[in-house]
């Protein structure tokens, strides 16, 4: 259940470009939260919470790890808050991923760019079930790249940057038809990139998580719809019934 | 210290309620804090039938306050009264219900429908929400309208009425007087600002309805103005709103002439805002020298 909670700044650190992991430590949150579950943070100065995905938990060292890129003045605030201080949370907000696959299931998990770092939870957990991970990285560049070895602890990974300084030039669709077969796909990532991704593997059930902006965080406010595929009046809220949708569920 | 107030309809043991929209049908907030401690609830807008509302994106953030275009999104009255009042009537608060239109015959449709339930307590007619095309505003900025149309609900409704306004005005006083001539038993005040934000990467409005309405601590200067302005001018009550975030917030409000107030916005940034206040407001006031919140109303008045 979602509670709001202060944690812990354990640690803000930049690791690649404006992106940053942030660890927070608050037991219930670590012990509560599953992959693609987030965080809605409140910032001073600001009316409204920024919503920031889990990207892993410790449950044992009670810490909770985001990564976040600097975007506007909420994203940037957060970035200069320090190690001590504490910050008001809502969390863990929303419904995460299904882990339900068949034993021995080849997964699929593509991300970009901040849609990278809930994938990371969601991988670990399924590769600790014993499923085959095979991750596509999109980013916009090598700078931007981060948690590559992170990554390959738990499975085979390819990056693609916008540009080609890294990995494949172009965007994930361009190395998803080279992966081979699979039995379940899991994405997130800007909505151009999450309607290429369910066209292109149109025959194979997935899963999507989806952003768009909020209001209240909790489901109350109506701000975060997206309407539900063939249905008049038919819409989900993003905050608290997603952002995890199957990937036929909505109208993207 | 006595919170206690006493509208028509709504006798309330302290006047702090959510306001319309900021706090769906109380569910959500059921999960931060126990809901009867509230003075009263005001749910989200019902129209007579489901409306899926605007396109995405309808809210962002302004300084010191947002905009929002949802466009009344609901499920409709029915499955409001079917499915929303019974789980609130769980709670010992008072309920009061927001209701909206296309029509003057949608509104009242909607008002006669709360007729067959006891559990809500009064209504609030929204004549004033920005993000509507069609009705909505347009009866919130005419006085022959606005008192048009509270004369029918007033005639079809067996609850008190309450008369949402609109700050998008140039004289709100002759406003407050048009419905409380109408037979308004109550005036809530105030709506949103209508505003835009233009996003720079694209160039254009943020929003998806272009404009929204702009809410939150940006426009309780305005607010207390209006109220205190409306006080002097009618002698129905007011439930006053606009920016409300702390019980220093709330004094201010009674004291410009609201009898109870509505906090919305606030309750996103802190869903247990309201409870925090309504723990707050005793020493509150009793650090400026009241006993009760009813010696507070209207004291601000010269
Ligand atoms: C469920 C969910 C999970 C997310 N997870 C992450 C994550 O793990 N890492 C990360 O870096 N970012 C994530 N985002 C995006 C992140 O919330 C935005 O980048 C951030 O809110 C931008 O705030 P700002 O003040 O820096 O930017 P501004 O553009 O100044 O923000 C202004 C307003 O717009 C909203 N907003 C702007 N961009 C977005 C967006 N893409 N999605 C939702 N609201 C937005 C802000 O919340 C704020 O209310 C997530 C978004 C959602 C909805
Ligand atoms: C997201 C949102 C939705 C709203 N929906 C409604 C509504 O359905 N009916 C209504 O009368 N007012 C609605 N309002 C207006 C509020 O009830 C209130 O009058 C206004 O926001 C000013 O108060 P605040 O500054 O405390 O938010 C809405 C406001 C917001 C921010
Ligand atoms: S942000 Fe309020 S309903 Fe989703």
């Amino acid at each position: 259940m979602i509670k709001k909670e202060f944690m812990e700044i354990i640690s803000n650190k930049e690791i690649a470009l404006d992106t940053f992991e942030l660890v927070l430590k608050n037991k219930y949150v670590s012990q509560a939260a599953g992959p693609g579950q987030f965080l809605h943070i409140s910032l001073p100065g600001h009316t409204l919470r920024r919503p920031i995905s889990i990207a892993s938990v410790d449950p044992d060292a009670c810490t909770v790890t985001t990564i976040f890129k600097v975007i506007g003045s909420g994203t940037k605030a957060l970035s200069f808050c320090k190690e001590g201080e504490m910050i008001d949370v809502l969390g863990p907000g929303g419904n995460g991923f299904s882990l339900e696959n068949e034993a021995g299931s080849r997964i699929l998990l593509v991300g970009g760019g901040i849609g990278v770092p809930p994938l990371y939870y969601l991988g670990k957990q399924l590769a600790a079930q014993g499923h085959k991970i095979v991750s596509v990285l999109g980013f916009q560049n090598k700078e931007s790249v981060f948690y590559e070895e992170r990554f390959k602890e738990f499975g085979e990974v390819h990056i693609a940057t916008d540009n080609g300084s890294y990995g494949t030039k172009g965007f994930v669709t361009d190395v998803i038809g080279n992966i081979g077969e699979i039995d379940r796909y899991y994405t997130v990532g800007p909505i151009p990139m999450l309607r290429a991704v369910t066209e292109k593997l149109a025959g194979t059930p997935g899963y999507i998580s989806l952003e768009e902006r909020m209001g209240c965080g909790i489901g109350a406010c109506y701000a975060c719809v997206i309407p539900l595929k063939g249905e008049e009046h038919g819409y989900r809220k993003i905050c608290s019934e997603g952002p995890v949708f199957e990937a036929n569920e909505v109208a993207l | 210290m006595d919170l206690s107030v006493k509208l028509p309809g709504l006798d309330m043991k302290n006047p702090i309620l959510p306001a319309s929209g900021c706090f769906g049908f109380g569910r959500e907030f059921s999960n931060f804090y126990d809901l009867s401690k509230l003075g009263g609830i005001t749910m989200k807008a019902a129209t007579l039938h489901a409306r899926y509302g605007n396109p995405t994106p309808r809210v962002a953030e302004t300084a010191s306050g947002m905009l929002n275009a949802i466009g009344l999104q609901n499920p409709g009255v029915a499955k409001i009264i079917q499915e929303e009042v019974p789980f609130l009537a769980q709670f010992d608060t008072k309920i009061m219900a927001n209701i909206a239109g296309s029509t003057a015959e949608e509104y009242i449709e909607v008002a006669k429908s709360f007729n067959d339930t006891d559990d809500v307590h009064a209504l609030e007619l929204n004549i004033s929400c920005p993000n509507v095309k069609e009705g909505g505003i347009q009866f919130g900025t005419d006085c022959m309208m606005a008192a048009s149309i509270t004369e029918q609900v007033k005639k079809a409704s067996r609850h008190p009425v309450y008369v949402k306004l609109s700050p998008n005005v140039s004289n709100i006083g002759e406003m407050a007087k048009a419905v409380e001539a109408a037979g308004a038993d109550g005036i809530t005040m105030i709506n949103t600002l209508t505003g835009m934000q233009i996003h720079l990467p694209s160039k254009r409005p943020l929003i998806a309805n272009k404009t929204g309405g702009l809410s939150g601590p940006a426009i309780k200067p305005v607010a207390v103005r209006m109220i205190y302005e409306v006080k002097q001018q009618v002698n129905i009550p007011i439930i006053g709103m606009g920016g409300i975030s702390t019980a220093e917030d709330v004094l201010e409000f009674l004291l410009a002439g609201a009898s109870a107030v509505a906090v919305g916005t606030a309750n996103f940034q802190n869903p247990c805002v309201c409870s925090e206040i309504i723990d707050e407001l005793p020493q509150v006031l009793e650090c400026y020298g009241f006993n009760s919140v009813q010696e507070t109303i209207g004291k601000g008045i010269q």
